[in-house]
C-alpha cells in the first residue's frame, strides 16, 4: 500500500444542524409509518366501516401544496435580494398554513356530521388519528414559520450564513410536513 | 520486518494535530463557567455522561432492590414480612398473628417496575446515554456532540421521565403492574387492575418523556459520528465502540417513535373511549362499549421497538467488550470488518423478527415461519461475533484486570443466552417454553447479565478517565467472581423450572402440586439473588469511594491504548484537548505490529508500513 495516503475530508458536506433535521424528519416517518403500518392490519381483520374521504380533505391538500410554494418563493426572493417579496410570500405561507389547520378542521366537523366519530369502528379513529398527529406537526411547523416572520420583520434584510441555514431549516422541515399529508392522504383514499 | 516505531506524543499532536481555532473565540458559557452550569446544567458530554451513570446507578439500586423483594415472595412465600412494613407500608399486609405478606397487586407492581427501570433507566440510559456521551466525542477526535444542548436536554428528559416514574411509585393505587410491555387490556382499561389507574397514566407519561430523551441523545450522536470526526478518521478507522453507539443510535431513532404511536392510541383507548386495542370486554360482570378492537395490535407497535430495543441495549456492550477485549489481551481485535458487518447485520434484522415474541399470541402460524427464518439467521452475525471475541482473547497476552474479566464474562453470558434464544426461536418448541421460567433465565442472561457485564467493563475501564482515578482491583474482583458464579447461580435453575411448566410473574405456586418440588430451588434463587445484590453494593461502594480515594492516575495512557481518548490530559476540561485536536493515521488496533507493542491512532504510518485493517 502506498505509503502517502491521501487524507480523507473529515466533514462532510451537509451541515450538521440539517442533518440532525433529517435524522428527526426518519424518526417521525417511523412514527406514521406504525400508525399506518397498524391501520393495514387492523382492516385485513375486517369489521371494518367504509366511507368516503371528504373532498375537504382535497382542498386542504392544495392549501399545502400552495404554501409550500409561496415559501419556495420566499427563499429565493430572499436569496435574490428581493426584501419585499421575501417578506410577502412568508406571510402568505404562514396564512396558507393556519388555512390549513382550520381546513383540516372542517374536514372532521364534515366527517362528524356523517356519523363518524372519533370513538366507534377503528377505521374512523384511524383517520383522526392520522390526521390529528399530522395536524399536530404542522402547528410546529406554524411555530417555526413564526419566529422566522419575527427574524423577517424585527432584522433589517441580510443574507448572512446564520440566516440562510435558518430558512433553509424552516423550509426543509415545511415541505416535510407538506409532503407527509400527500402521502397519508394518497394513502387513505388507497386504502379505504 | 520494520523497525520500532518510536515518537513523541506531545510533539505529533501539535505539529499534526489540526488546529481548528478552539481557543481563540470564547463562548462564555464553555469555559467560565459556576458551578450550576458546571455539574448541574453542564453541557459538557463528559459531565453528560457522568449524569447519566450515577442516575443508572441509582435506578439500577432500586431496580434490583425490588427484585430482591419479589424473589423473597418467591423464595420464602412462608415467612413473615413484617420487617418490610417500614418500607412498603400498606402493601405488606399483616395479619392478627403479627405475619406479614406481601399484597398481590405490589408482587406485580414490583415485577413490572423492576423491568421497566432496568431496561429503559439502567440498560439504555445508563449504559448507552453514559458511553456514548463519554467516548464518541474523545474517540473521534471532537470537542463536544454536534449539539451540546440537545444533549444537555436528552440528560434532563431522562432525569424527568425518571422522577415521574418515581413519583408514581408512591401513588395510593400503586404504579403500574402488567408488566412492563404494558399489553391491552391490564393498561387499557383504568378500571382492570390498581395499578392500571394513575400508576399506567404516570407510566406513559414517563415512558415519553424517556422516548424525546433518546430520541434527542441518537440525533446527537448520529450527527456527530457523520461530521465531527478528526481529520483522518474515516468511518472504517473509527474503533468499534462507536460503530456500535452509531448503529444503536439508529436502531433507537428508527424504533422509539414506534413506541409513541402505539401509546398515543393507548391512550386515546384510555380516555376517549376509542377501540384500537379492546374488543367486547366484561370487567367485574360488566360489559364494556368497546368494540372491534385487537390487543395483538398493541403487541405488534410494541415488539417493533421492543426487539430493536434489546439490541440497542445489547450493542454498547458488544462495543465496549470488543475494545476492552483487545486493549487487555494486547492483540488487535479479530475479524474488525467482520464485526462492522455483523453490527449492521444484528441492526438491520433486529426490525423484522419482533413477531418471534407473539408465536403465542394467535397469529397465523406461516407467518410465524416467516419469523422464525430471520430470528435464527440473527444467530449467524452474533455467532460471528461471538468467534471473533474467542480468537482476539487466543494467544493474547492476557491482563486480568476487572475490566477484562467482565468483558470475559460477557461473552460466556452472551453464548448460554444466545444458545437458549435459539430454542425459543422455533414457534414449535416455544409453544411449551412461552411465558415460562426458560423465557426469564433467557434474556436475563443474554441481556440482563450480559449487558451488566458489558457495562462494568466500560465502568473499570474508563473510570481513571472519567475521574483522573483507579478503582480498587481487588475489590472489582470480588465483584466480577461473585457476580460471575451468582448470576449462573440465579439464572441456570430457571432452565429447569421453565422447562417442567412454571409460569413466569406467578405470584405463588401453593395451588399446583406439579411445582411444589421446585420449592428449593427457589429458595437457593432467592439466596443466590441477595448475594449478588450485595455484591453490586461493594461495587457502588468501590465506585464513590474511588472517586475521591482511588488511586491517582500518573500517565495519560495507563491502559497503553491506541485510541483518542487517551490523549486527552487526566481530567480534560469543556474542549478535551487542550492544544490542537490529533489527527487520525491508522485504525485503532494496531497491537503488537512489527514489534511495537501498540502504536496510537494519531502516529503516522512509518516509511514502508502498511496500514493494517
Ligand atoms: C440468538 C439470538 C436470539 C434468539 C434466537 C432469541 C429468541 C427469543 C425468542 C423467540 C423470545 C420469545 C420467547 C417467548 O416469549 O416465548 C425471546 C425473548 C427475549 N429475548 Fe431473545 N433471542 C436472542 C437473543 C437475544 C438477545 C441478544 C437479547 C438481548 C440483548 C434478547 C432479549 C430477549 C428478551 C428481553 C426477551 C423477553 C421479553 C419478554 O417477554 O419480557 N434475546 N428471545
Ligand atoms: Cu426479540
Amino acid at each position: 500500500m502506498n505509503v502517502a495516503v491521501t487524507e480523507p475530508k473529515y466533514r462532510n458536506k451537509i451541515h450538521p444542524k440539517k442533518f440532525a433535521l433529517w435524522a428527526g424528519i426518519a424518526s417521525i416517518l417511523m412514527m406514521f409509518t406504525a400508525l399506518m403500518s397498524a391501520y393495514v392490519v387492523r382492516q385485513a381483520q375486517g369489521n371494518w366501516l367504509e366511507f368516503r374521504i371528504p373532498d375537504i380533505f382535497l382542498y386542504s391538500t392544495g392549501v399545502i401544496l400552495l404554501s409550500s410554494l409561496t415559501l419556495h418563493l420566499s427563499y429565493r426572493a430572499f436569496m435574490n435580494g428581493k426584501a419585499r417579496a421575501y417578506r410577502t410570500n412568508l406571510i402568505l405561507t404562514f396564512v396558507l398554513g393556519i388555512a390549513f389547520v382550520v381546513t383540516q378542521y372542517q374536514g372532521w366537523l364534515h366527517l362528524q356530521s356523517i356519523g363518524i366519530e372519533l370513538t366507534g369502528n377503528p377505521s374512523g379513529s384511524f383517520l383522526y388519528v392520522l390526521s390529528g398527529l399530522h395536524a399536530a406537526h404542522v402547528l410546529g411547523g406554524i411555530g417555526a414559520l413564526t419566529v422566522a416572520l419575527v427574524h423577517a420583520f424585527k432584522l433589517t434584510y441580510k443574507v448572512t450564513a446564520i440566516r440562510k441555514l435558518r430558512l433553509e431549516l424552516t423550509m426543509l422541515y415545511w415541505h416535510f410536513v407538506d409532503i407527509l399529508w400527500i402521502y397519508l392522504i394518497v394513502f387513505l383514499i388507497l386504502q379505504q | 520486518m520494520a523497525s520500532v516505531t518510536t515518537y513523541d506524543e506531545d510533539l505529533l499532536i501539535k505539529e499534526q494535530g489540526y488546529d481548528d481555532h478552539f481557543h481563540e473565540h470564547h463562548h462564555g458559557d464553555k469555559y467560565q463557567s459556576g458551578f450550576i452550569t458546571h455539574y448541574i446544567f453542564s453541557m459538557d458530554h463528559k459531565i453528560i455522561a457522568k449524569q447519566f451513570l450515577i442516575t443508572g446507578m441509582f435506578w439500577a439500586l432500586i431496580g434490583a432492590a425490588m427484585s430482591i423483594i419479589f424473589r423473597l415472595q418467591l423464595g420464602f412465600p412462608e415467612e413473615s414480612m413484617t420487617w418490610l412494613k417500614p418500607i412498603l407500608g400498606k402493601w405488606i399486609v399483616v395479619n392478627d398473628a403479627g405475619i406479614g405478606t406481601l399484597a398481590p397487586e405490589f408482587y406485580y407492581a414490583l415485577v413490572t417496575m423492576h423491568g421497566t427501570i432496568i431496561v429503559f433507566f439502567v440498560l439504555t440510559a445508563g449504559l448507552s446515554g453514559t458511553f456514548s456521551n463519554l467516548l464518541i466525542p474523545l474517540q473521534i477526535g471532537a470537542r463536544d456532540m454536534a449539539s451540546p444542548m440537545l444533549n444537555m436536554f436528552s440528560y434532563w428528559f431522562f432525569f424527568l421521565a425518571g422522577l415521574v416514574m418515581f413519583l408514581s411509585l408512591f401513588l395510593s393505587t400503586g404504579p403500574f403492574s402488567g408488566g412492563w410491555t404494558a399489553y391491552p387490556p391490564l393498561s387499557a382499561l383504568p378500571q382492570a387492575s390498581s395499578g392500571s389507574g394513575a400508576g399506567m397514566t404516570m407510566w406513559i407519561v414517563s415512558m415519553v418523556f424517556f422516548v424525546v430523551s433518546v430520541l434527542l441523545g441518537g440525533i446527537n450522536y448520529i450527527t456527530t459520528v457523520l461530521n465531527l470526526r478528526t481529520k483522518g478518521m474515516t468511518m472504517w478507522r473509527m474503533p468499534l465502540t462507536i460503530w456500535a453507539f452509531f448503529v444503536t443510535a439508529i436502531l433507537g431513532l428508527l424504533s422509539f417513535p414506534v413506541l409513541v404511536s402505539g401509546l398515543l392510541l393507548l391512550t386515546l383507548d384510555r380516555s376517549l373511549g376509542t377501540s384500537f386495542y379492546l374488543s367486547e370486554i366484561f370487567v367485574n360482570g360488566q360489559a364494556l362499549d368497546f368494540v372491534g378492537g385487537s390487543p395483538i395490535l398493541y403487541q405488534h407497535l410494541f415488539w417493533f421497538l421492543g426487539h430493536p430495543e434489546v439490541y440497542i441495549i445489547i450493542l454498547p456492550a458488544m462495543g465496549l467488550v470488543s475494545e476492552v477485549l483487545s486493549v487487555h489481551a494486547r492483540k488487535p481485535i479479530f475479524g474488525y470488518k467482520a464485526m462492522v458487518y455483523s453490527i449492521l447485520a444484528i441492526g438491520f434484522l433486529s426490525f423484522i423478527v419482533w413477531a418471534h415474541h407473539m408465536f403465542m399470541s394467535g397469529v397465523n402460524p406461516f407467518i410465524s415461519n416467516f419469523f422464525v427464518i430471520f430470528t435464527l439467521i440473527i444467530a449467524v452475525p452474533s455467532a460471528v461475533k461471538v468467534f471473533n471475541w474467542i480468537t482476539t482473547l487466543y494467544g493474547g497476552n492476557i491482563r486480568f484486570t476487572s475490566a477484562m474479566l467482565f468483558a470475559i464474562g460477557f461473552v460466556s453470558m452472551f453464548i448460554s443466552g444466545g444458545l437458549t434464544g435459539i430454542f425459543l426461536g422455533n414457534s414449535a418448541i416455544d409453544i411449551q417454553m412461552h411465558d415460562t421460567y426458560f423465557v426469564v433465565a433467557h434474556f436475563h442472561i443474554v441481556m440482563g447479565i450480559a449487558a451488566f457485564f458489558g457495562m462494568f467493563a466500560g465502568i473499570y475501564n474508563w473510570f481513571p478517565k472519567m475521574y483522573g482515578r483507579f478503582m480498587n482491583e481487588t475489590l472489582g474482583r470480588i465483584h466480577f467472581w461473585g457476580t460471575m458464579i451468582g448470576a449462573y447461580a440465579i439464572f441456570w435453575p430457571m432452565h429447569y423450572l421453565g422447562m417442567a411448566g412454571v409460569p413466569r410473574r406467578y405470584y405463588k405456586f401453593d395451588s399446583f402440586d406439579t411445582f411444589s418440588h421446585f420449592a428449593d430451588m427457589n429458595k437457593f434463587i432467592t439466596i443466590a439473588a441477595i448475594i449478588v445484590f450485595a455484591l453490586q453494593v461493594l461495587f457502588v461502594i468501590n465506585f464513590f469511594y474511588s472517586i475521591w480515594y482511588g488511586k491517582k492516575m500518573t500517565t495519560k495512557n495507563p491502559w497503553g491504548a491506541t485510541t483518542l481518548e487517551w490523549t486527552t490530559p487526566i481530567n480534560a476540561g469543556h474542549g478535551n484537548w487542550e492544544g490542537n485536536i490529533p489527527t487520525v493515521h491508522r485504525w485503532a488496533y494496531d497491537y503488537g505490529k512489527d514489534g511495537n507493542e501498540f502504536i496510537p491512532q494519531y502516529v503516522p504510518l512509518g516509511e514502508n508500513e502498511e496500514e493494517s485493517h
